[in-house]
């Protein structure tokens, strides 16, 4: 049953990834339409997925590294209809729904049996500090995809050519803005998560800092972040300066979660 | 009963030539007048614009009716008949409709996709309605070719692109700010374009305007006829803190606005966006300023060159709406075809018949108890009354007499057969 929502949830993704990657060579109402439509499906699928998976293993679906692919997926997709809802910005889906399609795939291809939980995971702190990172890094996903479009819209513009997808993309101001909400948004979260961590690590370990792969790589996301925020409310720092900057947090992010694991032995059990 | 036009365009005639063929004001309601009395013309509509003059009607006798309307054109306008000839041109039937189609979708237009010409159409078609100038295949043409001009519209980009500097531009500071109506914008200079532009994007809703020129008393003109305020040219780049958009036009030799000047203006305004057009020859604003972040700087080549790609564009998609022209000429054709007597006479039949159909039916339904000999008898009745009924008519259609196109219009409104109903405005 649990495979079978996942698989559907995939396949939904699929199907809205391949109909908004069409929509960026041909426009038409009802492909925008579809896409959201196949997003939706799976997105009531993949919610019944994760809650299931909840009741089979008695605890927030992130402890192993295909759940919390899963689930971070299911973040993103969270945040992508709330800003559909508040915003409607046109293309959004041709760039964000890939990014969803590539996670849910590479969580497919994790193991995904149920194991039993080791003894440092059995804590109330799991769950208060996965729903914050992740959404936080959800957040980030979004303005990566925001920035990308920021940065494809902003091409158009100073090189004075104004074909392809101008016509489509929201305006440059539009784009940065809600970059900047996106940014504002998921530091905090993220900093919570930092900092339920080092609690969380101090019940386990004794130590709230243990200079773990993972702890460093999200410190240094975090300083990304901070400089994205800081610059732009000292410098000005806006516009294709702070598109950049949230392309390279969410690439550290990226790092963070799927490089480490492939070279560490750390103490961080996933995620 | 054929589509006729005959007419002139800006392809087909100098503007020296339109203007004596254009149907001004008073002329036109007098032209109409005198073109529908002519005696091979059953329908009449007079389309005049500065571009083109159309007389569109509805006729029996090709060769007949351009004869008369040409001899009507030369008294009418008192034009002789040798340049008449040189500039007129003649369609009937598919490619008069085709031509109108065209027309009305703006794709004979001098700036493909322009959106002046479909009013233009139904102001003609107005007038020839209220002056009781037309008929069901006017009517009937007129109102598809509005349609398909829409349909179009919808279908293809053929409008969708701005075609003119002072759009461009404002479609430019569309895709640079979320909303125009919370941006400040100053007109630097003067001059008929720059002044173009600027009201073009106060129309389109900025919040505030500041007006600058060398001399402060043209500032102050400029800035009352725009409803803004007048900036003094020494303060104009201290204002620039505060301008989002600003068109510059200046006669000034040099440079006004130096890269440096700019940067900085930009640290203090916090790196915010702006907007810049310089439309001066030689220009005014120093060129590497476009590589500052978030200063976008066009200058008039720019423009151009959006506005040429956007009309390529339109052409390409001209391409798309003639095969939509197409597909509706062939749906207006069987229409027109439908409207001959020997499927009006079948339509009449087969109404006639359904109606006798229905009503035996619910005949029977009500009484019982009668025996087949009597179903019979009943039946028999009504065939008759049906057929006797309907008689006259066939006959009349059948006669093939000359009125024979209205009298197949009056027994299709008369007998309600027609599936696609001319309504009357």
């Amino acid at each position: 049953m649990g495979v079978i929502l996942f698989e559907l949830a995939l396949t939904s993704y699929f199907a809205a990834t391949i109909v908004s990657i069409t929509e960026l060579f041909k426009s038409s109402k009802i492909t925008s339409k579809i896409t959201i439509i196949f997003a939706g499906i799976g997105f009531i699928i993949h919610t019944a997925s994760i809650v299931y998976r909840y009741l089979a293993a008695g605890h927030i679906p992130v402890t192993n590294p295909h759940e919390a692919t899963s689930f971070f997926s299911w973040c993103i997709v969270l945040i992508f209809f709330i800003l559909e809802f508040r915003y409607k910005i046109s293309l959004l889906p041709s760039f964000i729904m890939p990014i969803v399609f590539v996670l849910m795939l590479s969580s497919s291809m994790l193991p995904r049996e149920i194991k039993p939980l080791s003894p440092v995971l059995q804590s109330y702190w799991l769950g208060i500090h996965a729903v914050f990172a992740f959404l936080g890094n959800a957040a980030f996903a979004m303005a990566f995809g925001i920035g990308l479009m920021y940065l494809v819209q902003e091409h158009y513009v100073k090189s004075k050519r104004l074909g392809g997808l101008f016509e489509r993309l929201a305006s440059l101001q539009t784009l940065d803005e809600i970059n900047y909400k996106l940014i504002t948004f998921g530091f905090p979260l993220l900093t919570l998560a930092i900092i339920t961590g080092a609690l969380w690590a101090e019940s386990a370990w004794g130590s709230y800092w243990n200079w773990d792969p993972r702890e460093v790589w999200s410190l240094i996301t975090w300083f990304i972040y901070a400089i994205v925020l800081h610059a732009r409310l000292v410098a000005g720092w806006r516009g294709r300066r702070a598109a950049i900057l949230s392309i390279i947090g969410f690439l550290t992010i990226l790092i963070a979660f799927f490089g480490i694991k492939l070279l560490e032995k750390g103490l961080h059990v996933f995620p | 009963m054929k589509v006729f036009v005959i007419g002139l365009n800006h392809k087909t005639a100098d503007v020296d030539v339109r203007e004596k063929f254009a149907f001004n004001g008073p002329k036109l309601e007098e032209g109409l007048a005198a073109f529908k009395e002519i005696p091979e013309v059953q329908e009449a509509v007079i389309l005049s614009t500065c571009n083109r003059v159309e007389l569109y009607a509805n006729v029996r006798d090709v060769d007949k009716a351009a004869e008369s309307i040409k001899a009507f054109l030369s008294a009418f306008h008192n034009i002789d008949r040798r340049s008449l000839d040189n500039a007129l041109y003649i369609y009937d039937d598919i490619n008069a409709v085709r031509h109108v189609f065209r027309v009305a979708s703006s794709l004979d237009s001098m700036i493909i996709g322009e959106p002046q010409i479909l009013g233009q159409l139904k102001d003609a078609f107005e007038l020839a309605l209220e002056k009781k100038a037309t008929g069901f295949l006017l009517n009937k043409l007129l109102k598809k070719a509005i349609s398909v001009a829409k349909r179009i519209r919808t279908e293809t980009k053929i409008a969708e692109n701005a075609v003119s500097i002072s759009f461009a531009a404002v479609e430019l500071a569309k895709k640079i700010f979320t909303d125009l109506s919370k941006r400040t914008f100053m007109l630097l200079g003067a001059g008929e374009m720059a002044e173009l532009a600027a009201k073009h994007l106060i129309s389109n809703g900025v919040k505030e305007v500041m007006v600058s020129n060398r001399t402060y008393e043209r500032a102050s003109e400029l800035a009352k006829e725009f409803g803004g305020r007048p900036v003094r040219f020494e303060e104009f780049i201290q204002e620039m803190i505060r301008t989002d958009i600003l068109i510059c036009s200046t006669g000034a030799p040099t440079y006004v606005l130096t890269k440096n000047e700019m940067q900085k203006v930009m640290k203090d305004r916090k790196q915010k966006q702006v907007f810049i057009i310089d439309i001066s020859v030689p220009r005014n604003i120093e060129p590497g300023i476009n590589d500052l972040d978030n200063v976008y700087l066009y200058n008039i080549d720019d423009l151009q060159g959006v506005v040429d790609a956007n009309l390529f564009e339109r052409q390409k998609e001209a391409e798309n709406a003639e095969k939509i022209i197409e597909e509706e000429i062939s749906a207006f054709l069987r229409w027109q075809a439908s409207l001959d007597s020997v499927p009006t006479i079948k339509a009449l039949r087969e109404k006639a018949e359904e109606i006798k159909k229905e009503e035996i039916e619910k005949l029977l339904n009500r009484i019982s108890g009668i025996g087949e000999k009597d179903k019979e008898a009943i039946e028999y009745m009504a065939t008759a009354i049906v057929n006797k009924l309907i008689h006259p008519p066939t006959v009349a259609l059948k006669d093939g007499s000359e009125d024979k196109d209205s009298m197949v219009a009056i027994i299709r409104k008369l007998y309600g057969i027609d599936s696609e109903k001319i309504e009357e405005k």
